[in-house]
């Protein structure tokens, strides 16, 4: 469970984030949703500790990360998974490399184990046969899981997501929700991904938080908020013809 | 202001790249690679570089001695005090900020854009560190090689041109090469080597490693870096010569 109260953020004196709370819960997947430029990345960078806020506590599992040491700080990175826009795989290690390097870094498995959780963490995002690829040579669905896997690599109990499908083709891009909601149930982790699909806010979103303008619009789950009468979710979730057709459609089955 | 403020935050991120490594084995695999990138494949410019120049130098040695009286063993000793002193150490630290720099530079700013920097800083992984300091340490080391590779391929240069052009015969020149040598020199130039190795791998580092924007930034910043160590290294020769000449 992560918990944020009252993010403070500014750039240069532009406040990007104004008072932001909330609660990510365990085992579930918890979207931060907006429109473009709304703060969602700046939010996520805040929390897993990127960028310094201005003000506000966060709190994982209880534990405050402004009161730790450098070396806690460092403990609570290795907790930390995350997979990035584009993924971010190192340009020039290949795609075990890439999935390697936190244990490389971090542990002191022996060759086999590497290898073998490596194996395990492919095999769980379907990546098959391509451990000797660079990521220039793989497709952006590919990317996508490669990165899930690095961030999955050691076991993290949080998992951190920005924009995981975006730039990916609808039917990929289900495939990349249900990938990271199966992972997050198996593993019991506390999952914050930021989106601004409407797709994966039916699919996967248990918790579900909307940012407007850096501000907390409304939160609340997928089944609420169809019925929301909060104006600016409307505007954001209705935004497509197709969709305001449906709740229109809705709204005359309500009526009757 | 804005000065002050780039040499600030430079030491900043140079304390930042020297502590401890986490992993040795790994920063060693790393060195490694660094060398083979930035040392030895820059063997071959600097070679074929150093050959034409020494030649010309020669040349124009020759052309330029107007008193027939002049011995011509002048040539050879000639060539190599200007390879020495000026050629080897400082032109040739120019075109590698160009080869190097620029590298260093394109190579830690397109990571940086791609979140792959901010990607290994949420791993845990002190990211200056990893990235940057086998690049200063593999160039720093490998940069006095250059400069004595450079020096014997412009003598070689000049003993293909020399004799060619007929004023001096091979072992007049090789006499001149022999002539007053001032060991000084040489180590002069190899502290100078020294300090624009680091100069070359840490000034790009540090314009790249905090490029903002995209991938058009990442080429501005590689040609600022080249620019700006370029001047630095013009700098440094004005100071160091002021300094250990005296
Ligand atoms: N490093 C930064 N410096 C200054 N402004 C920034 C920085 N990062 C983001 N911003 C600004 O913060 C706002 C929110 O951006 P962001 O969180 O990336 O939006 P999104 O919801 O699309 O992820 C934008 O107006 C952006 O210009
Ligand atoms: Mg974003």
């Amino acid at each position: 469970m992560i918990e944020i109260k009252n993010i403070v953020k500014s750039f240069e004196g532009r406040e990007v984030l104004k008072d932001v709370s909330t609660v990510f819960e365990k085992g579930k997947t918890n979207l931060i949703i907006g429109q473009s430029g709304s703060g969602k990345t700046v939010l996520l960078k805040c929390i897993v500790g990127l960028f310094d806020i201005d003000g506000g506590e966060i709190l994982f599992d209880g534990r405050n990360n402004a009161s730790m040491n450098f070396q806690e700080r460092g403990l609570l990175r290795q907790e930390i998974g995350m997979v990035f826009q584009n993924g971010a795989l190192f340009d020039s290690l290949t795609v075990e490399e890439n999935v390697r390097f936190p244990m490389d870094m971090f542990t002191e498995m022996t060759m086999k184990e590497k290898l073998d959780r490596l194996n395990f963490c492919l095999e769980r995002v379907n990546i098959k046969d391509s451990n000797h690829l660079y990521p220039s040579e793989l497709s952006g669905g590919m990317r996508k899981r490669v990165a899930i896997a690095r961030a999955i690599a050691l076991n993290p109990r949080y998992l951190f997501c920005d924009e995981p499908n975006s730039g990916l083709d609808p039917v990929t891009s289900i495939l990349i929700d249900n990938l990271i909601k199966e992972i997050t149930a198996e593993f019991d982790i506390t999952t914050i991904i930021n989106t601004h699909d409407m797709n994966s806010v039916m699919e996967i979103g248990d918790n579900i938080l909307f940012i407007s303008e850096g501000e907390k619009g409304w939160e609340g789950n997928s089944s609420q908020i169809f019925s929301t009468r909060n104006k600016k979710l409307n505007a954001f979730v209705f935004a497509s013809p197709f969709s305001k057709q449906l709740k229109e459609i809705k709204q005359m089955e309500d009526d009757e | 202001m804005g000065v002050l403020h780039h040499i600030g935050q430079y030491f900043l991120l140079l304390v930042k790249i020297f502590k401890k490594p986490e992993k040795k084995s790994i920063y060693l695999r790393q060195l490694v690679l660094e060398i083979e990138k930035l040392g030895i494949n820059s063997i071959g410019i600097v070679a074929v570089i150093s050959v034409f120049m020494g030649g010309i130098i020669t040349l124009q040695l020759t052309y330029n001695m107007s008193n027939p009286l002049m011995p011509t063993y002048i040539i050879g000793l000639g060539n190599r005090d200007t390879l020495i002193l000026e050629f080897s150490s400082t032109v040739l630290s120019l075109m590698l900020a160009g080869k190097v720099g620029s590298n260093i530079a394109s190579e830690l700013g397109s990571m940086r854009i791609t979140e792959q920097i901010d990607s290994m800083e949420i791993m845990g992984v002190n990211s200056a560190s990893y990235l940057i300091l086998p690049k200063i340490v593999a160039f720093v080391f490998m940069s006095p090689f250059l400069f004595i590779i450079s020096v014997g391929c412009g003598l070689i240069g000049g003993l293909i041109t020399g004799p060619l052009s007929g004023v001096v015969i091979v072992a007049t020149y090789i006499t001149g090469i022999k002539t007053t040598f001032v060991p000084f020199y040489v180590y002069f130039s190899i502290i100078k080597t020294l300090v624009f190795g680091f100069l070359i791998s840490s000034v790009p580092a540090y314009l790249g490693y905090y490029v903002q924007g995209g991938a058009l930034e990442v080429g501005r910043i590689s040609t600022k870096a080249v620019v700006n160590t370029s001047i630095l290294i013009l700098f440094f020769d004005l100071v160091l010569t002021q300094l250990l000449f005296k």
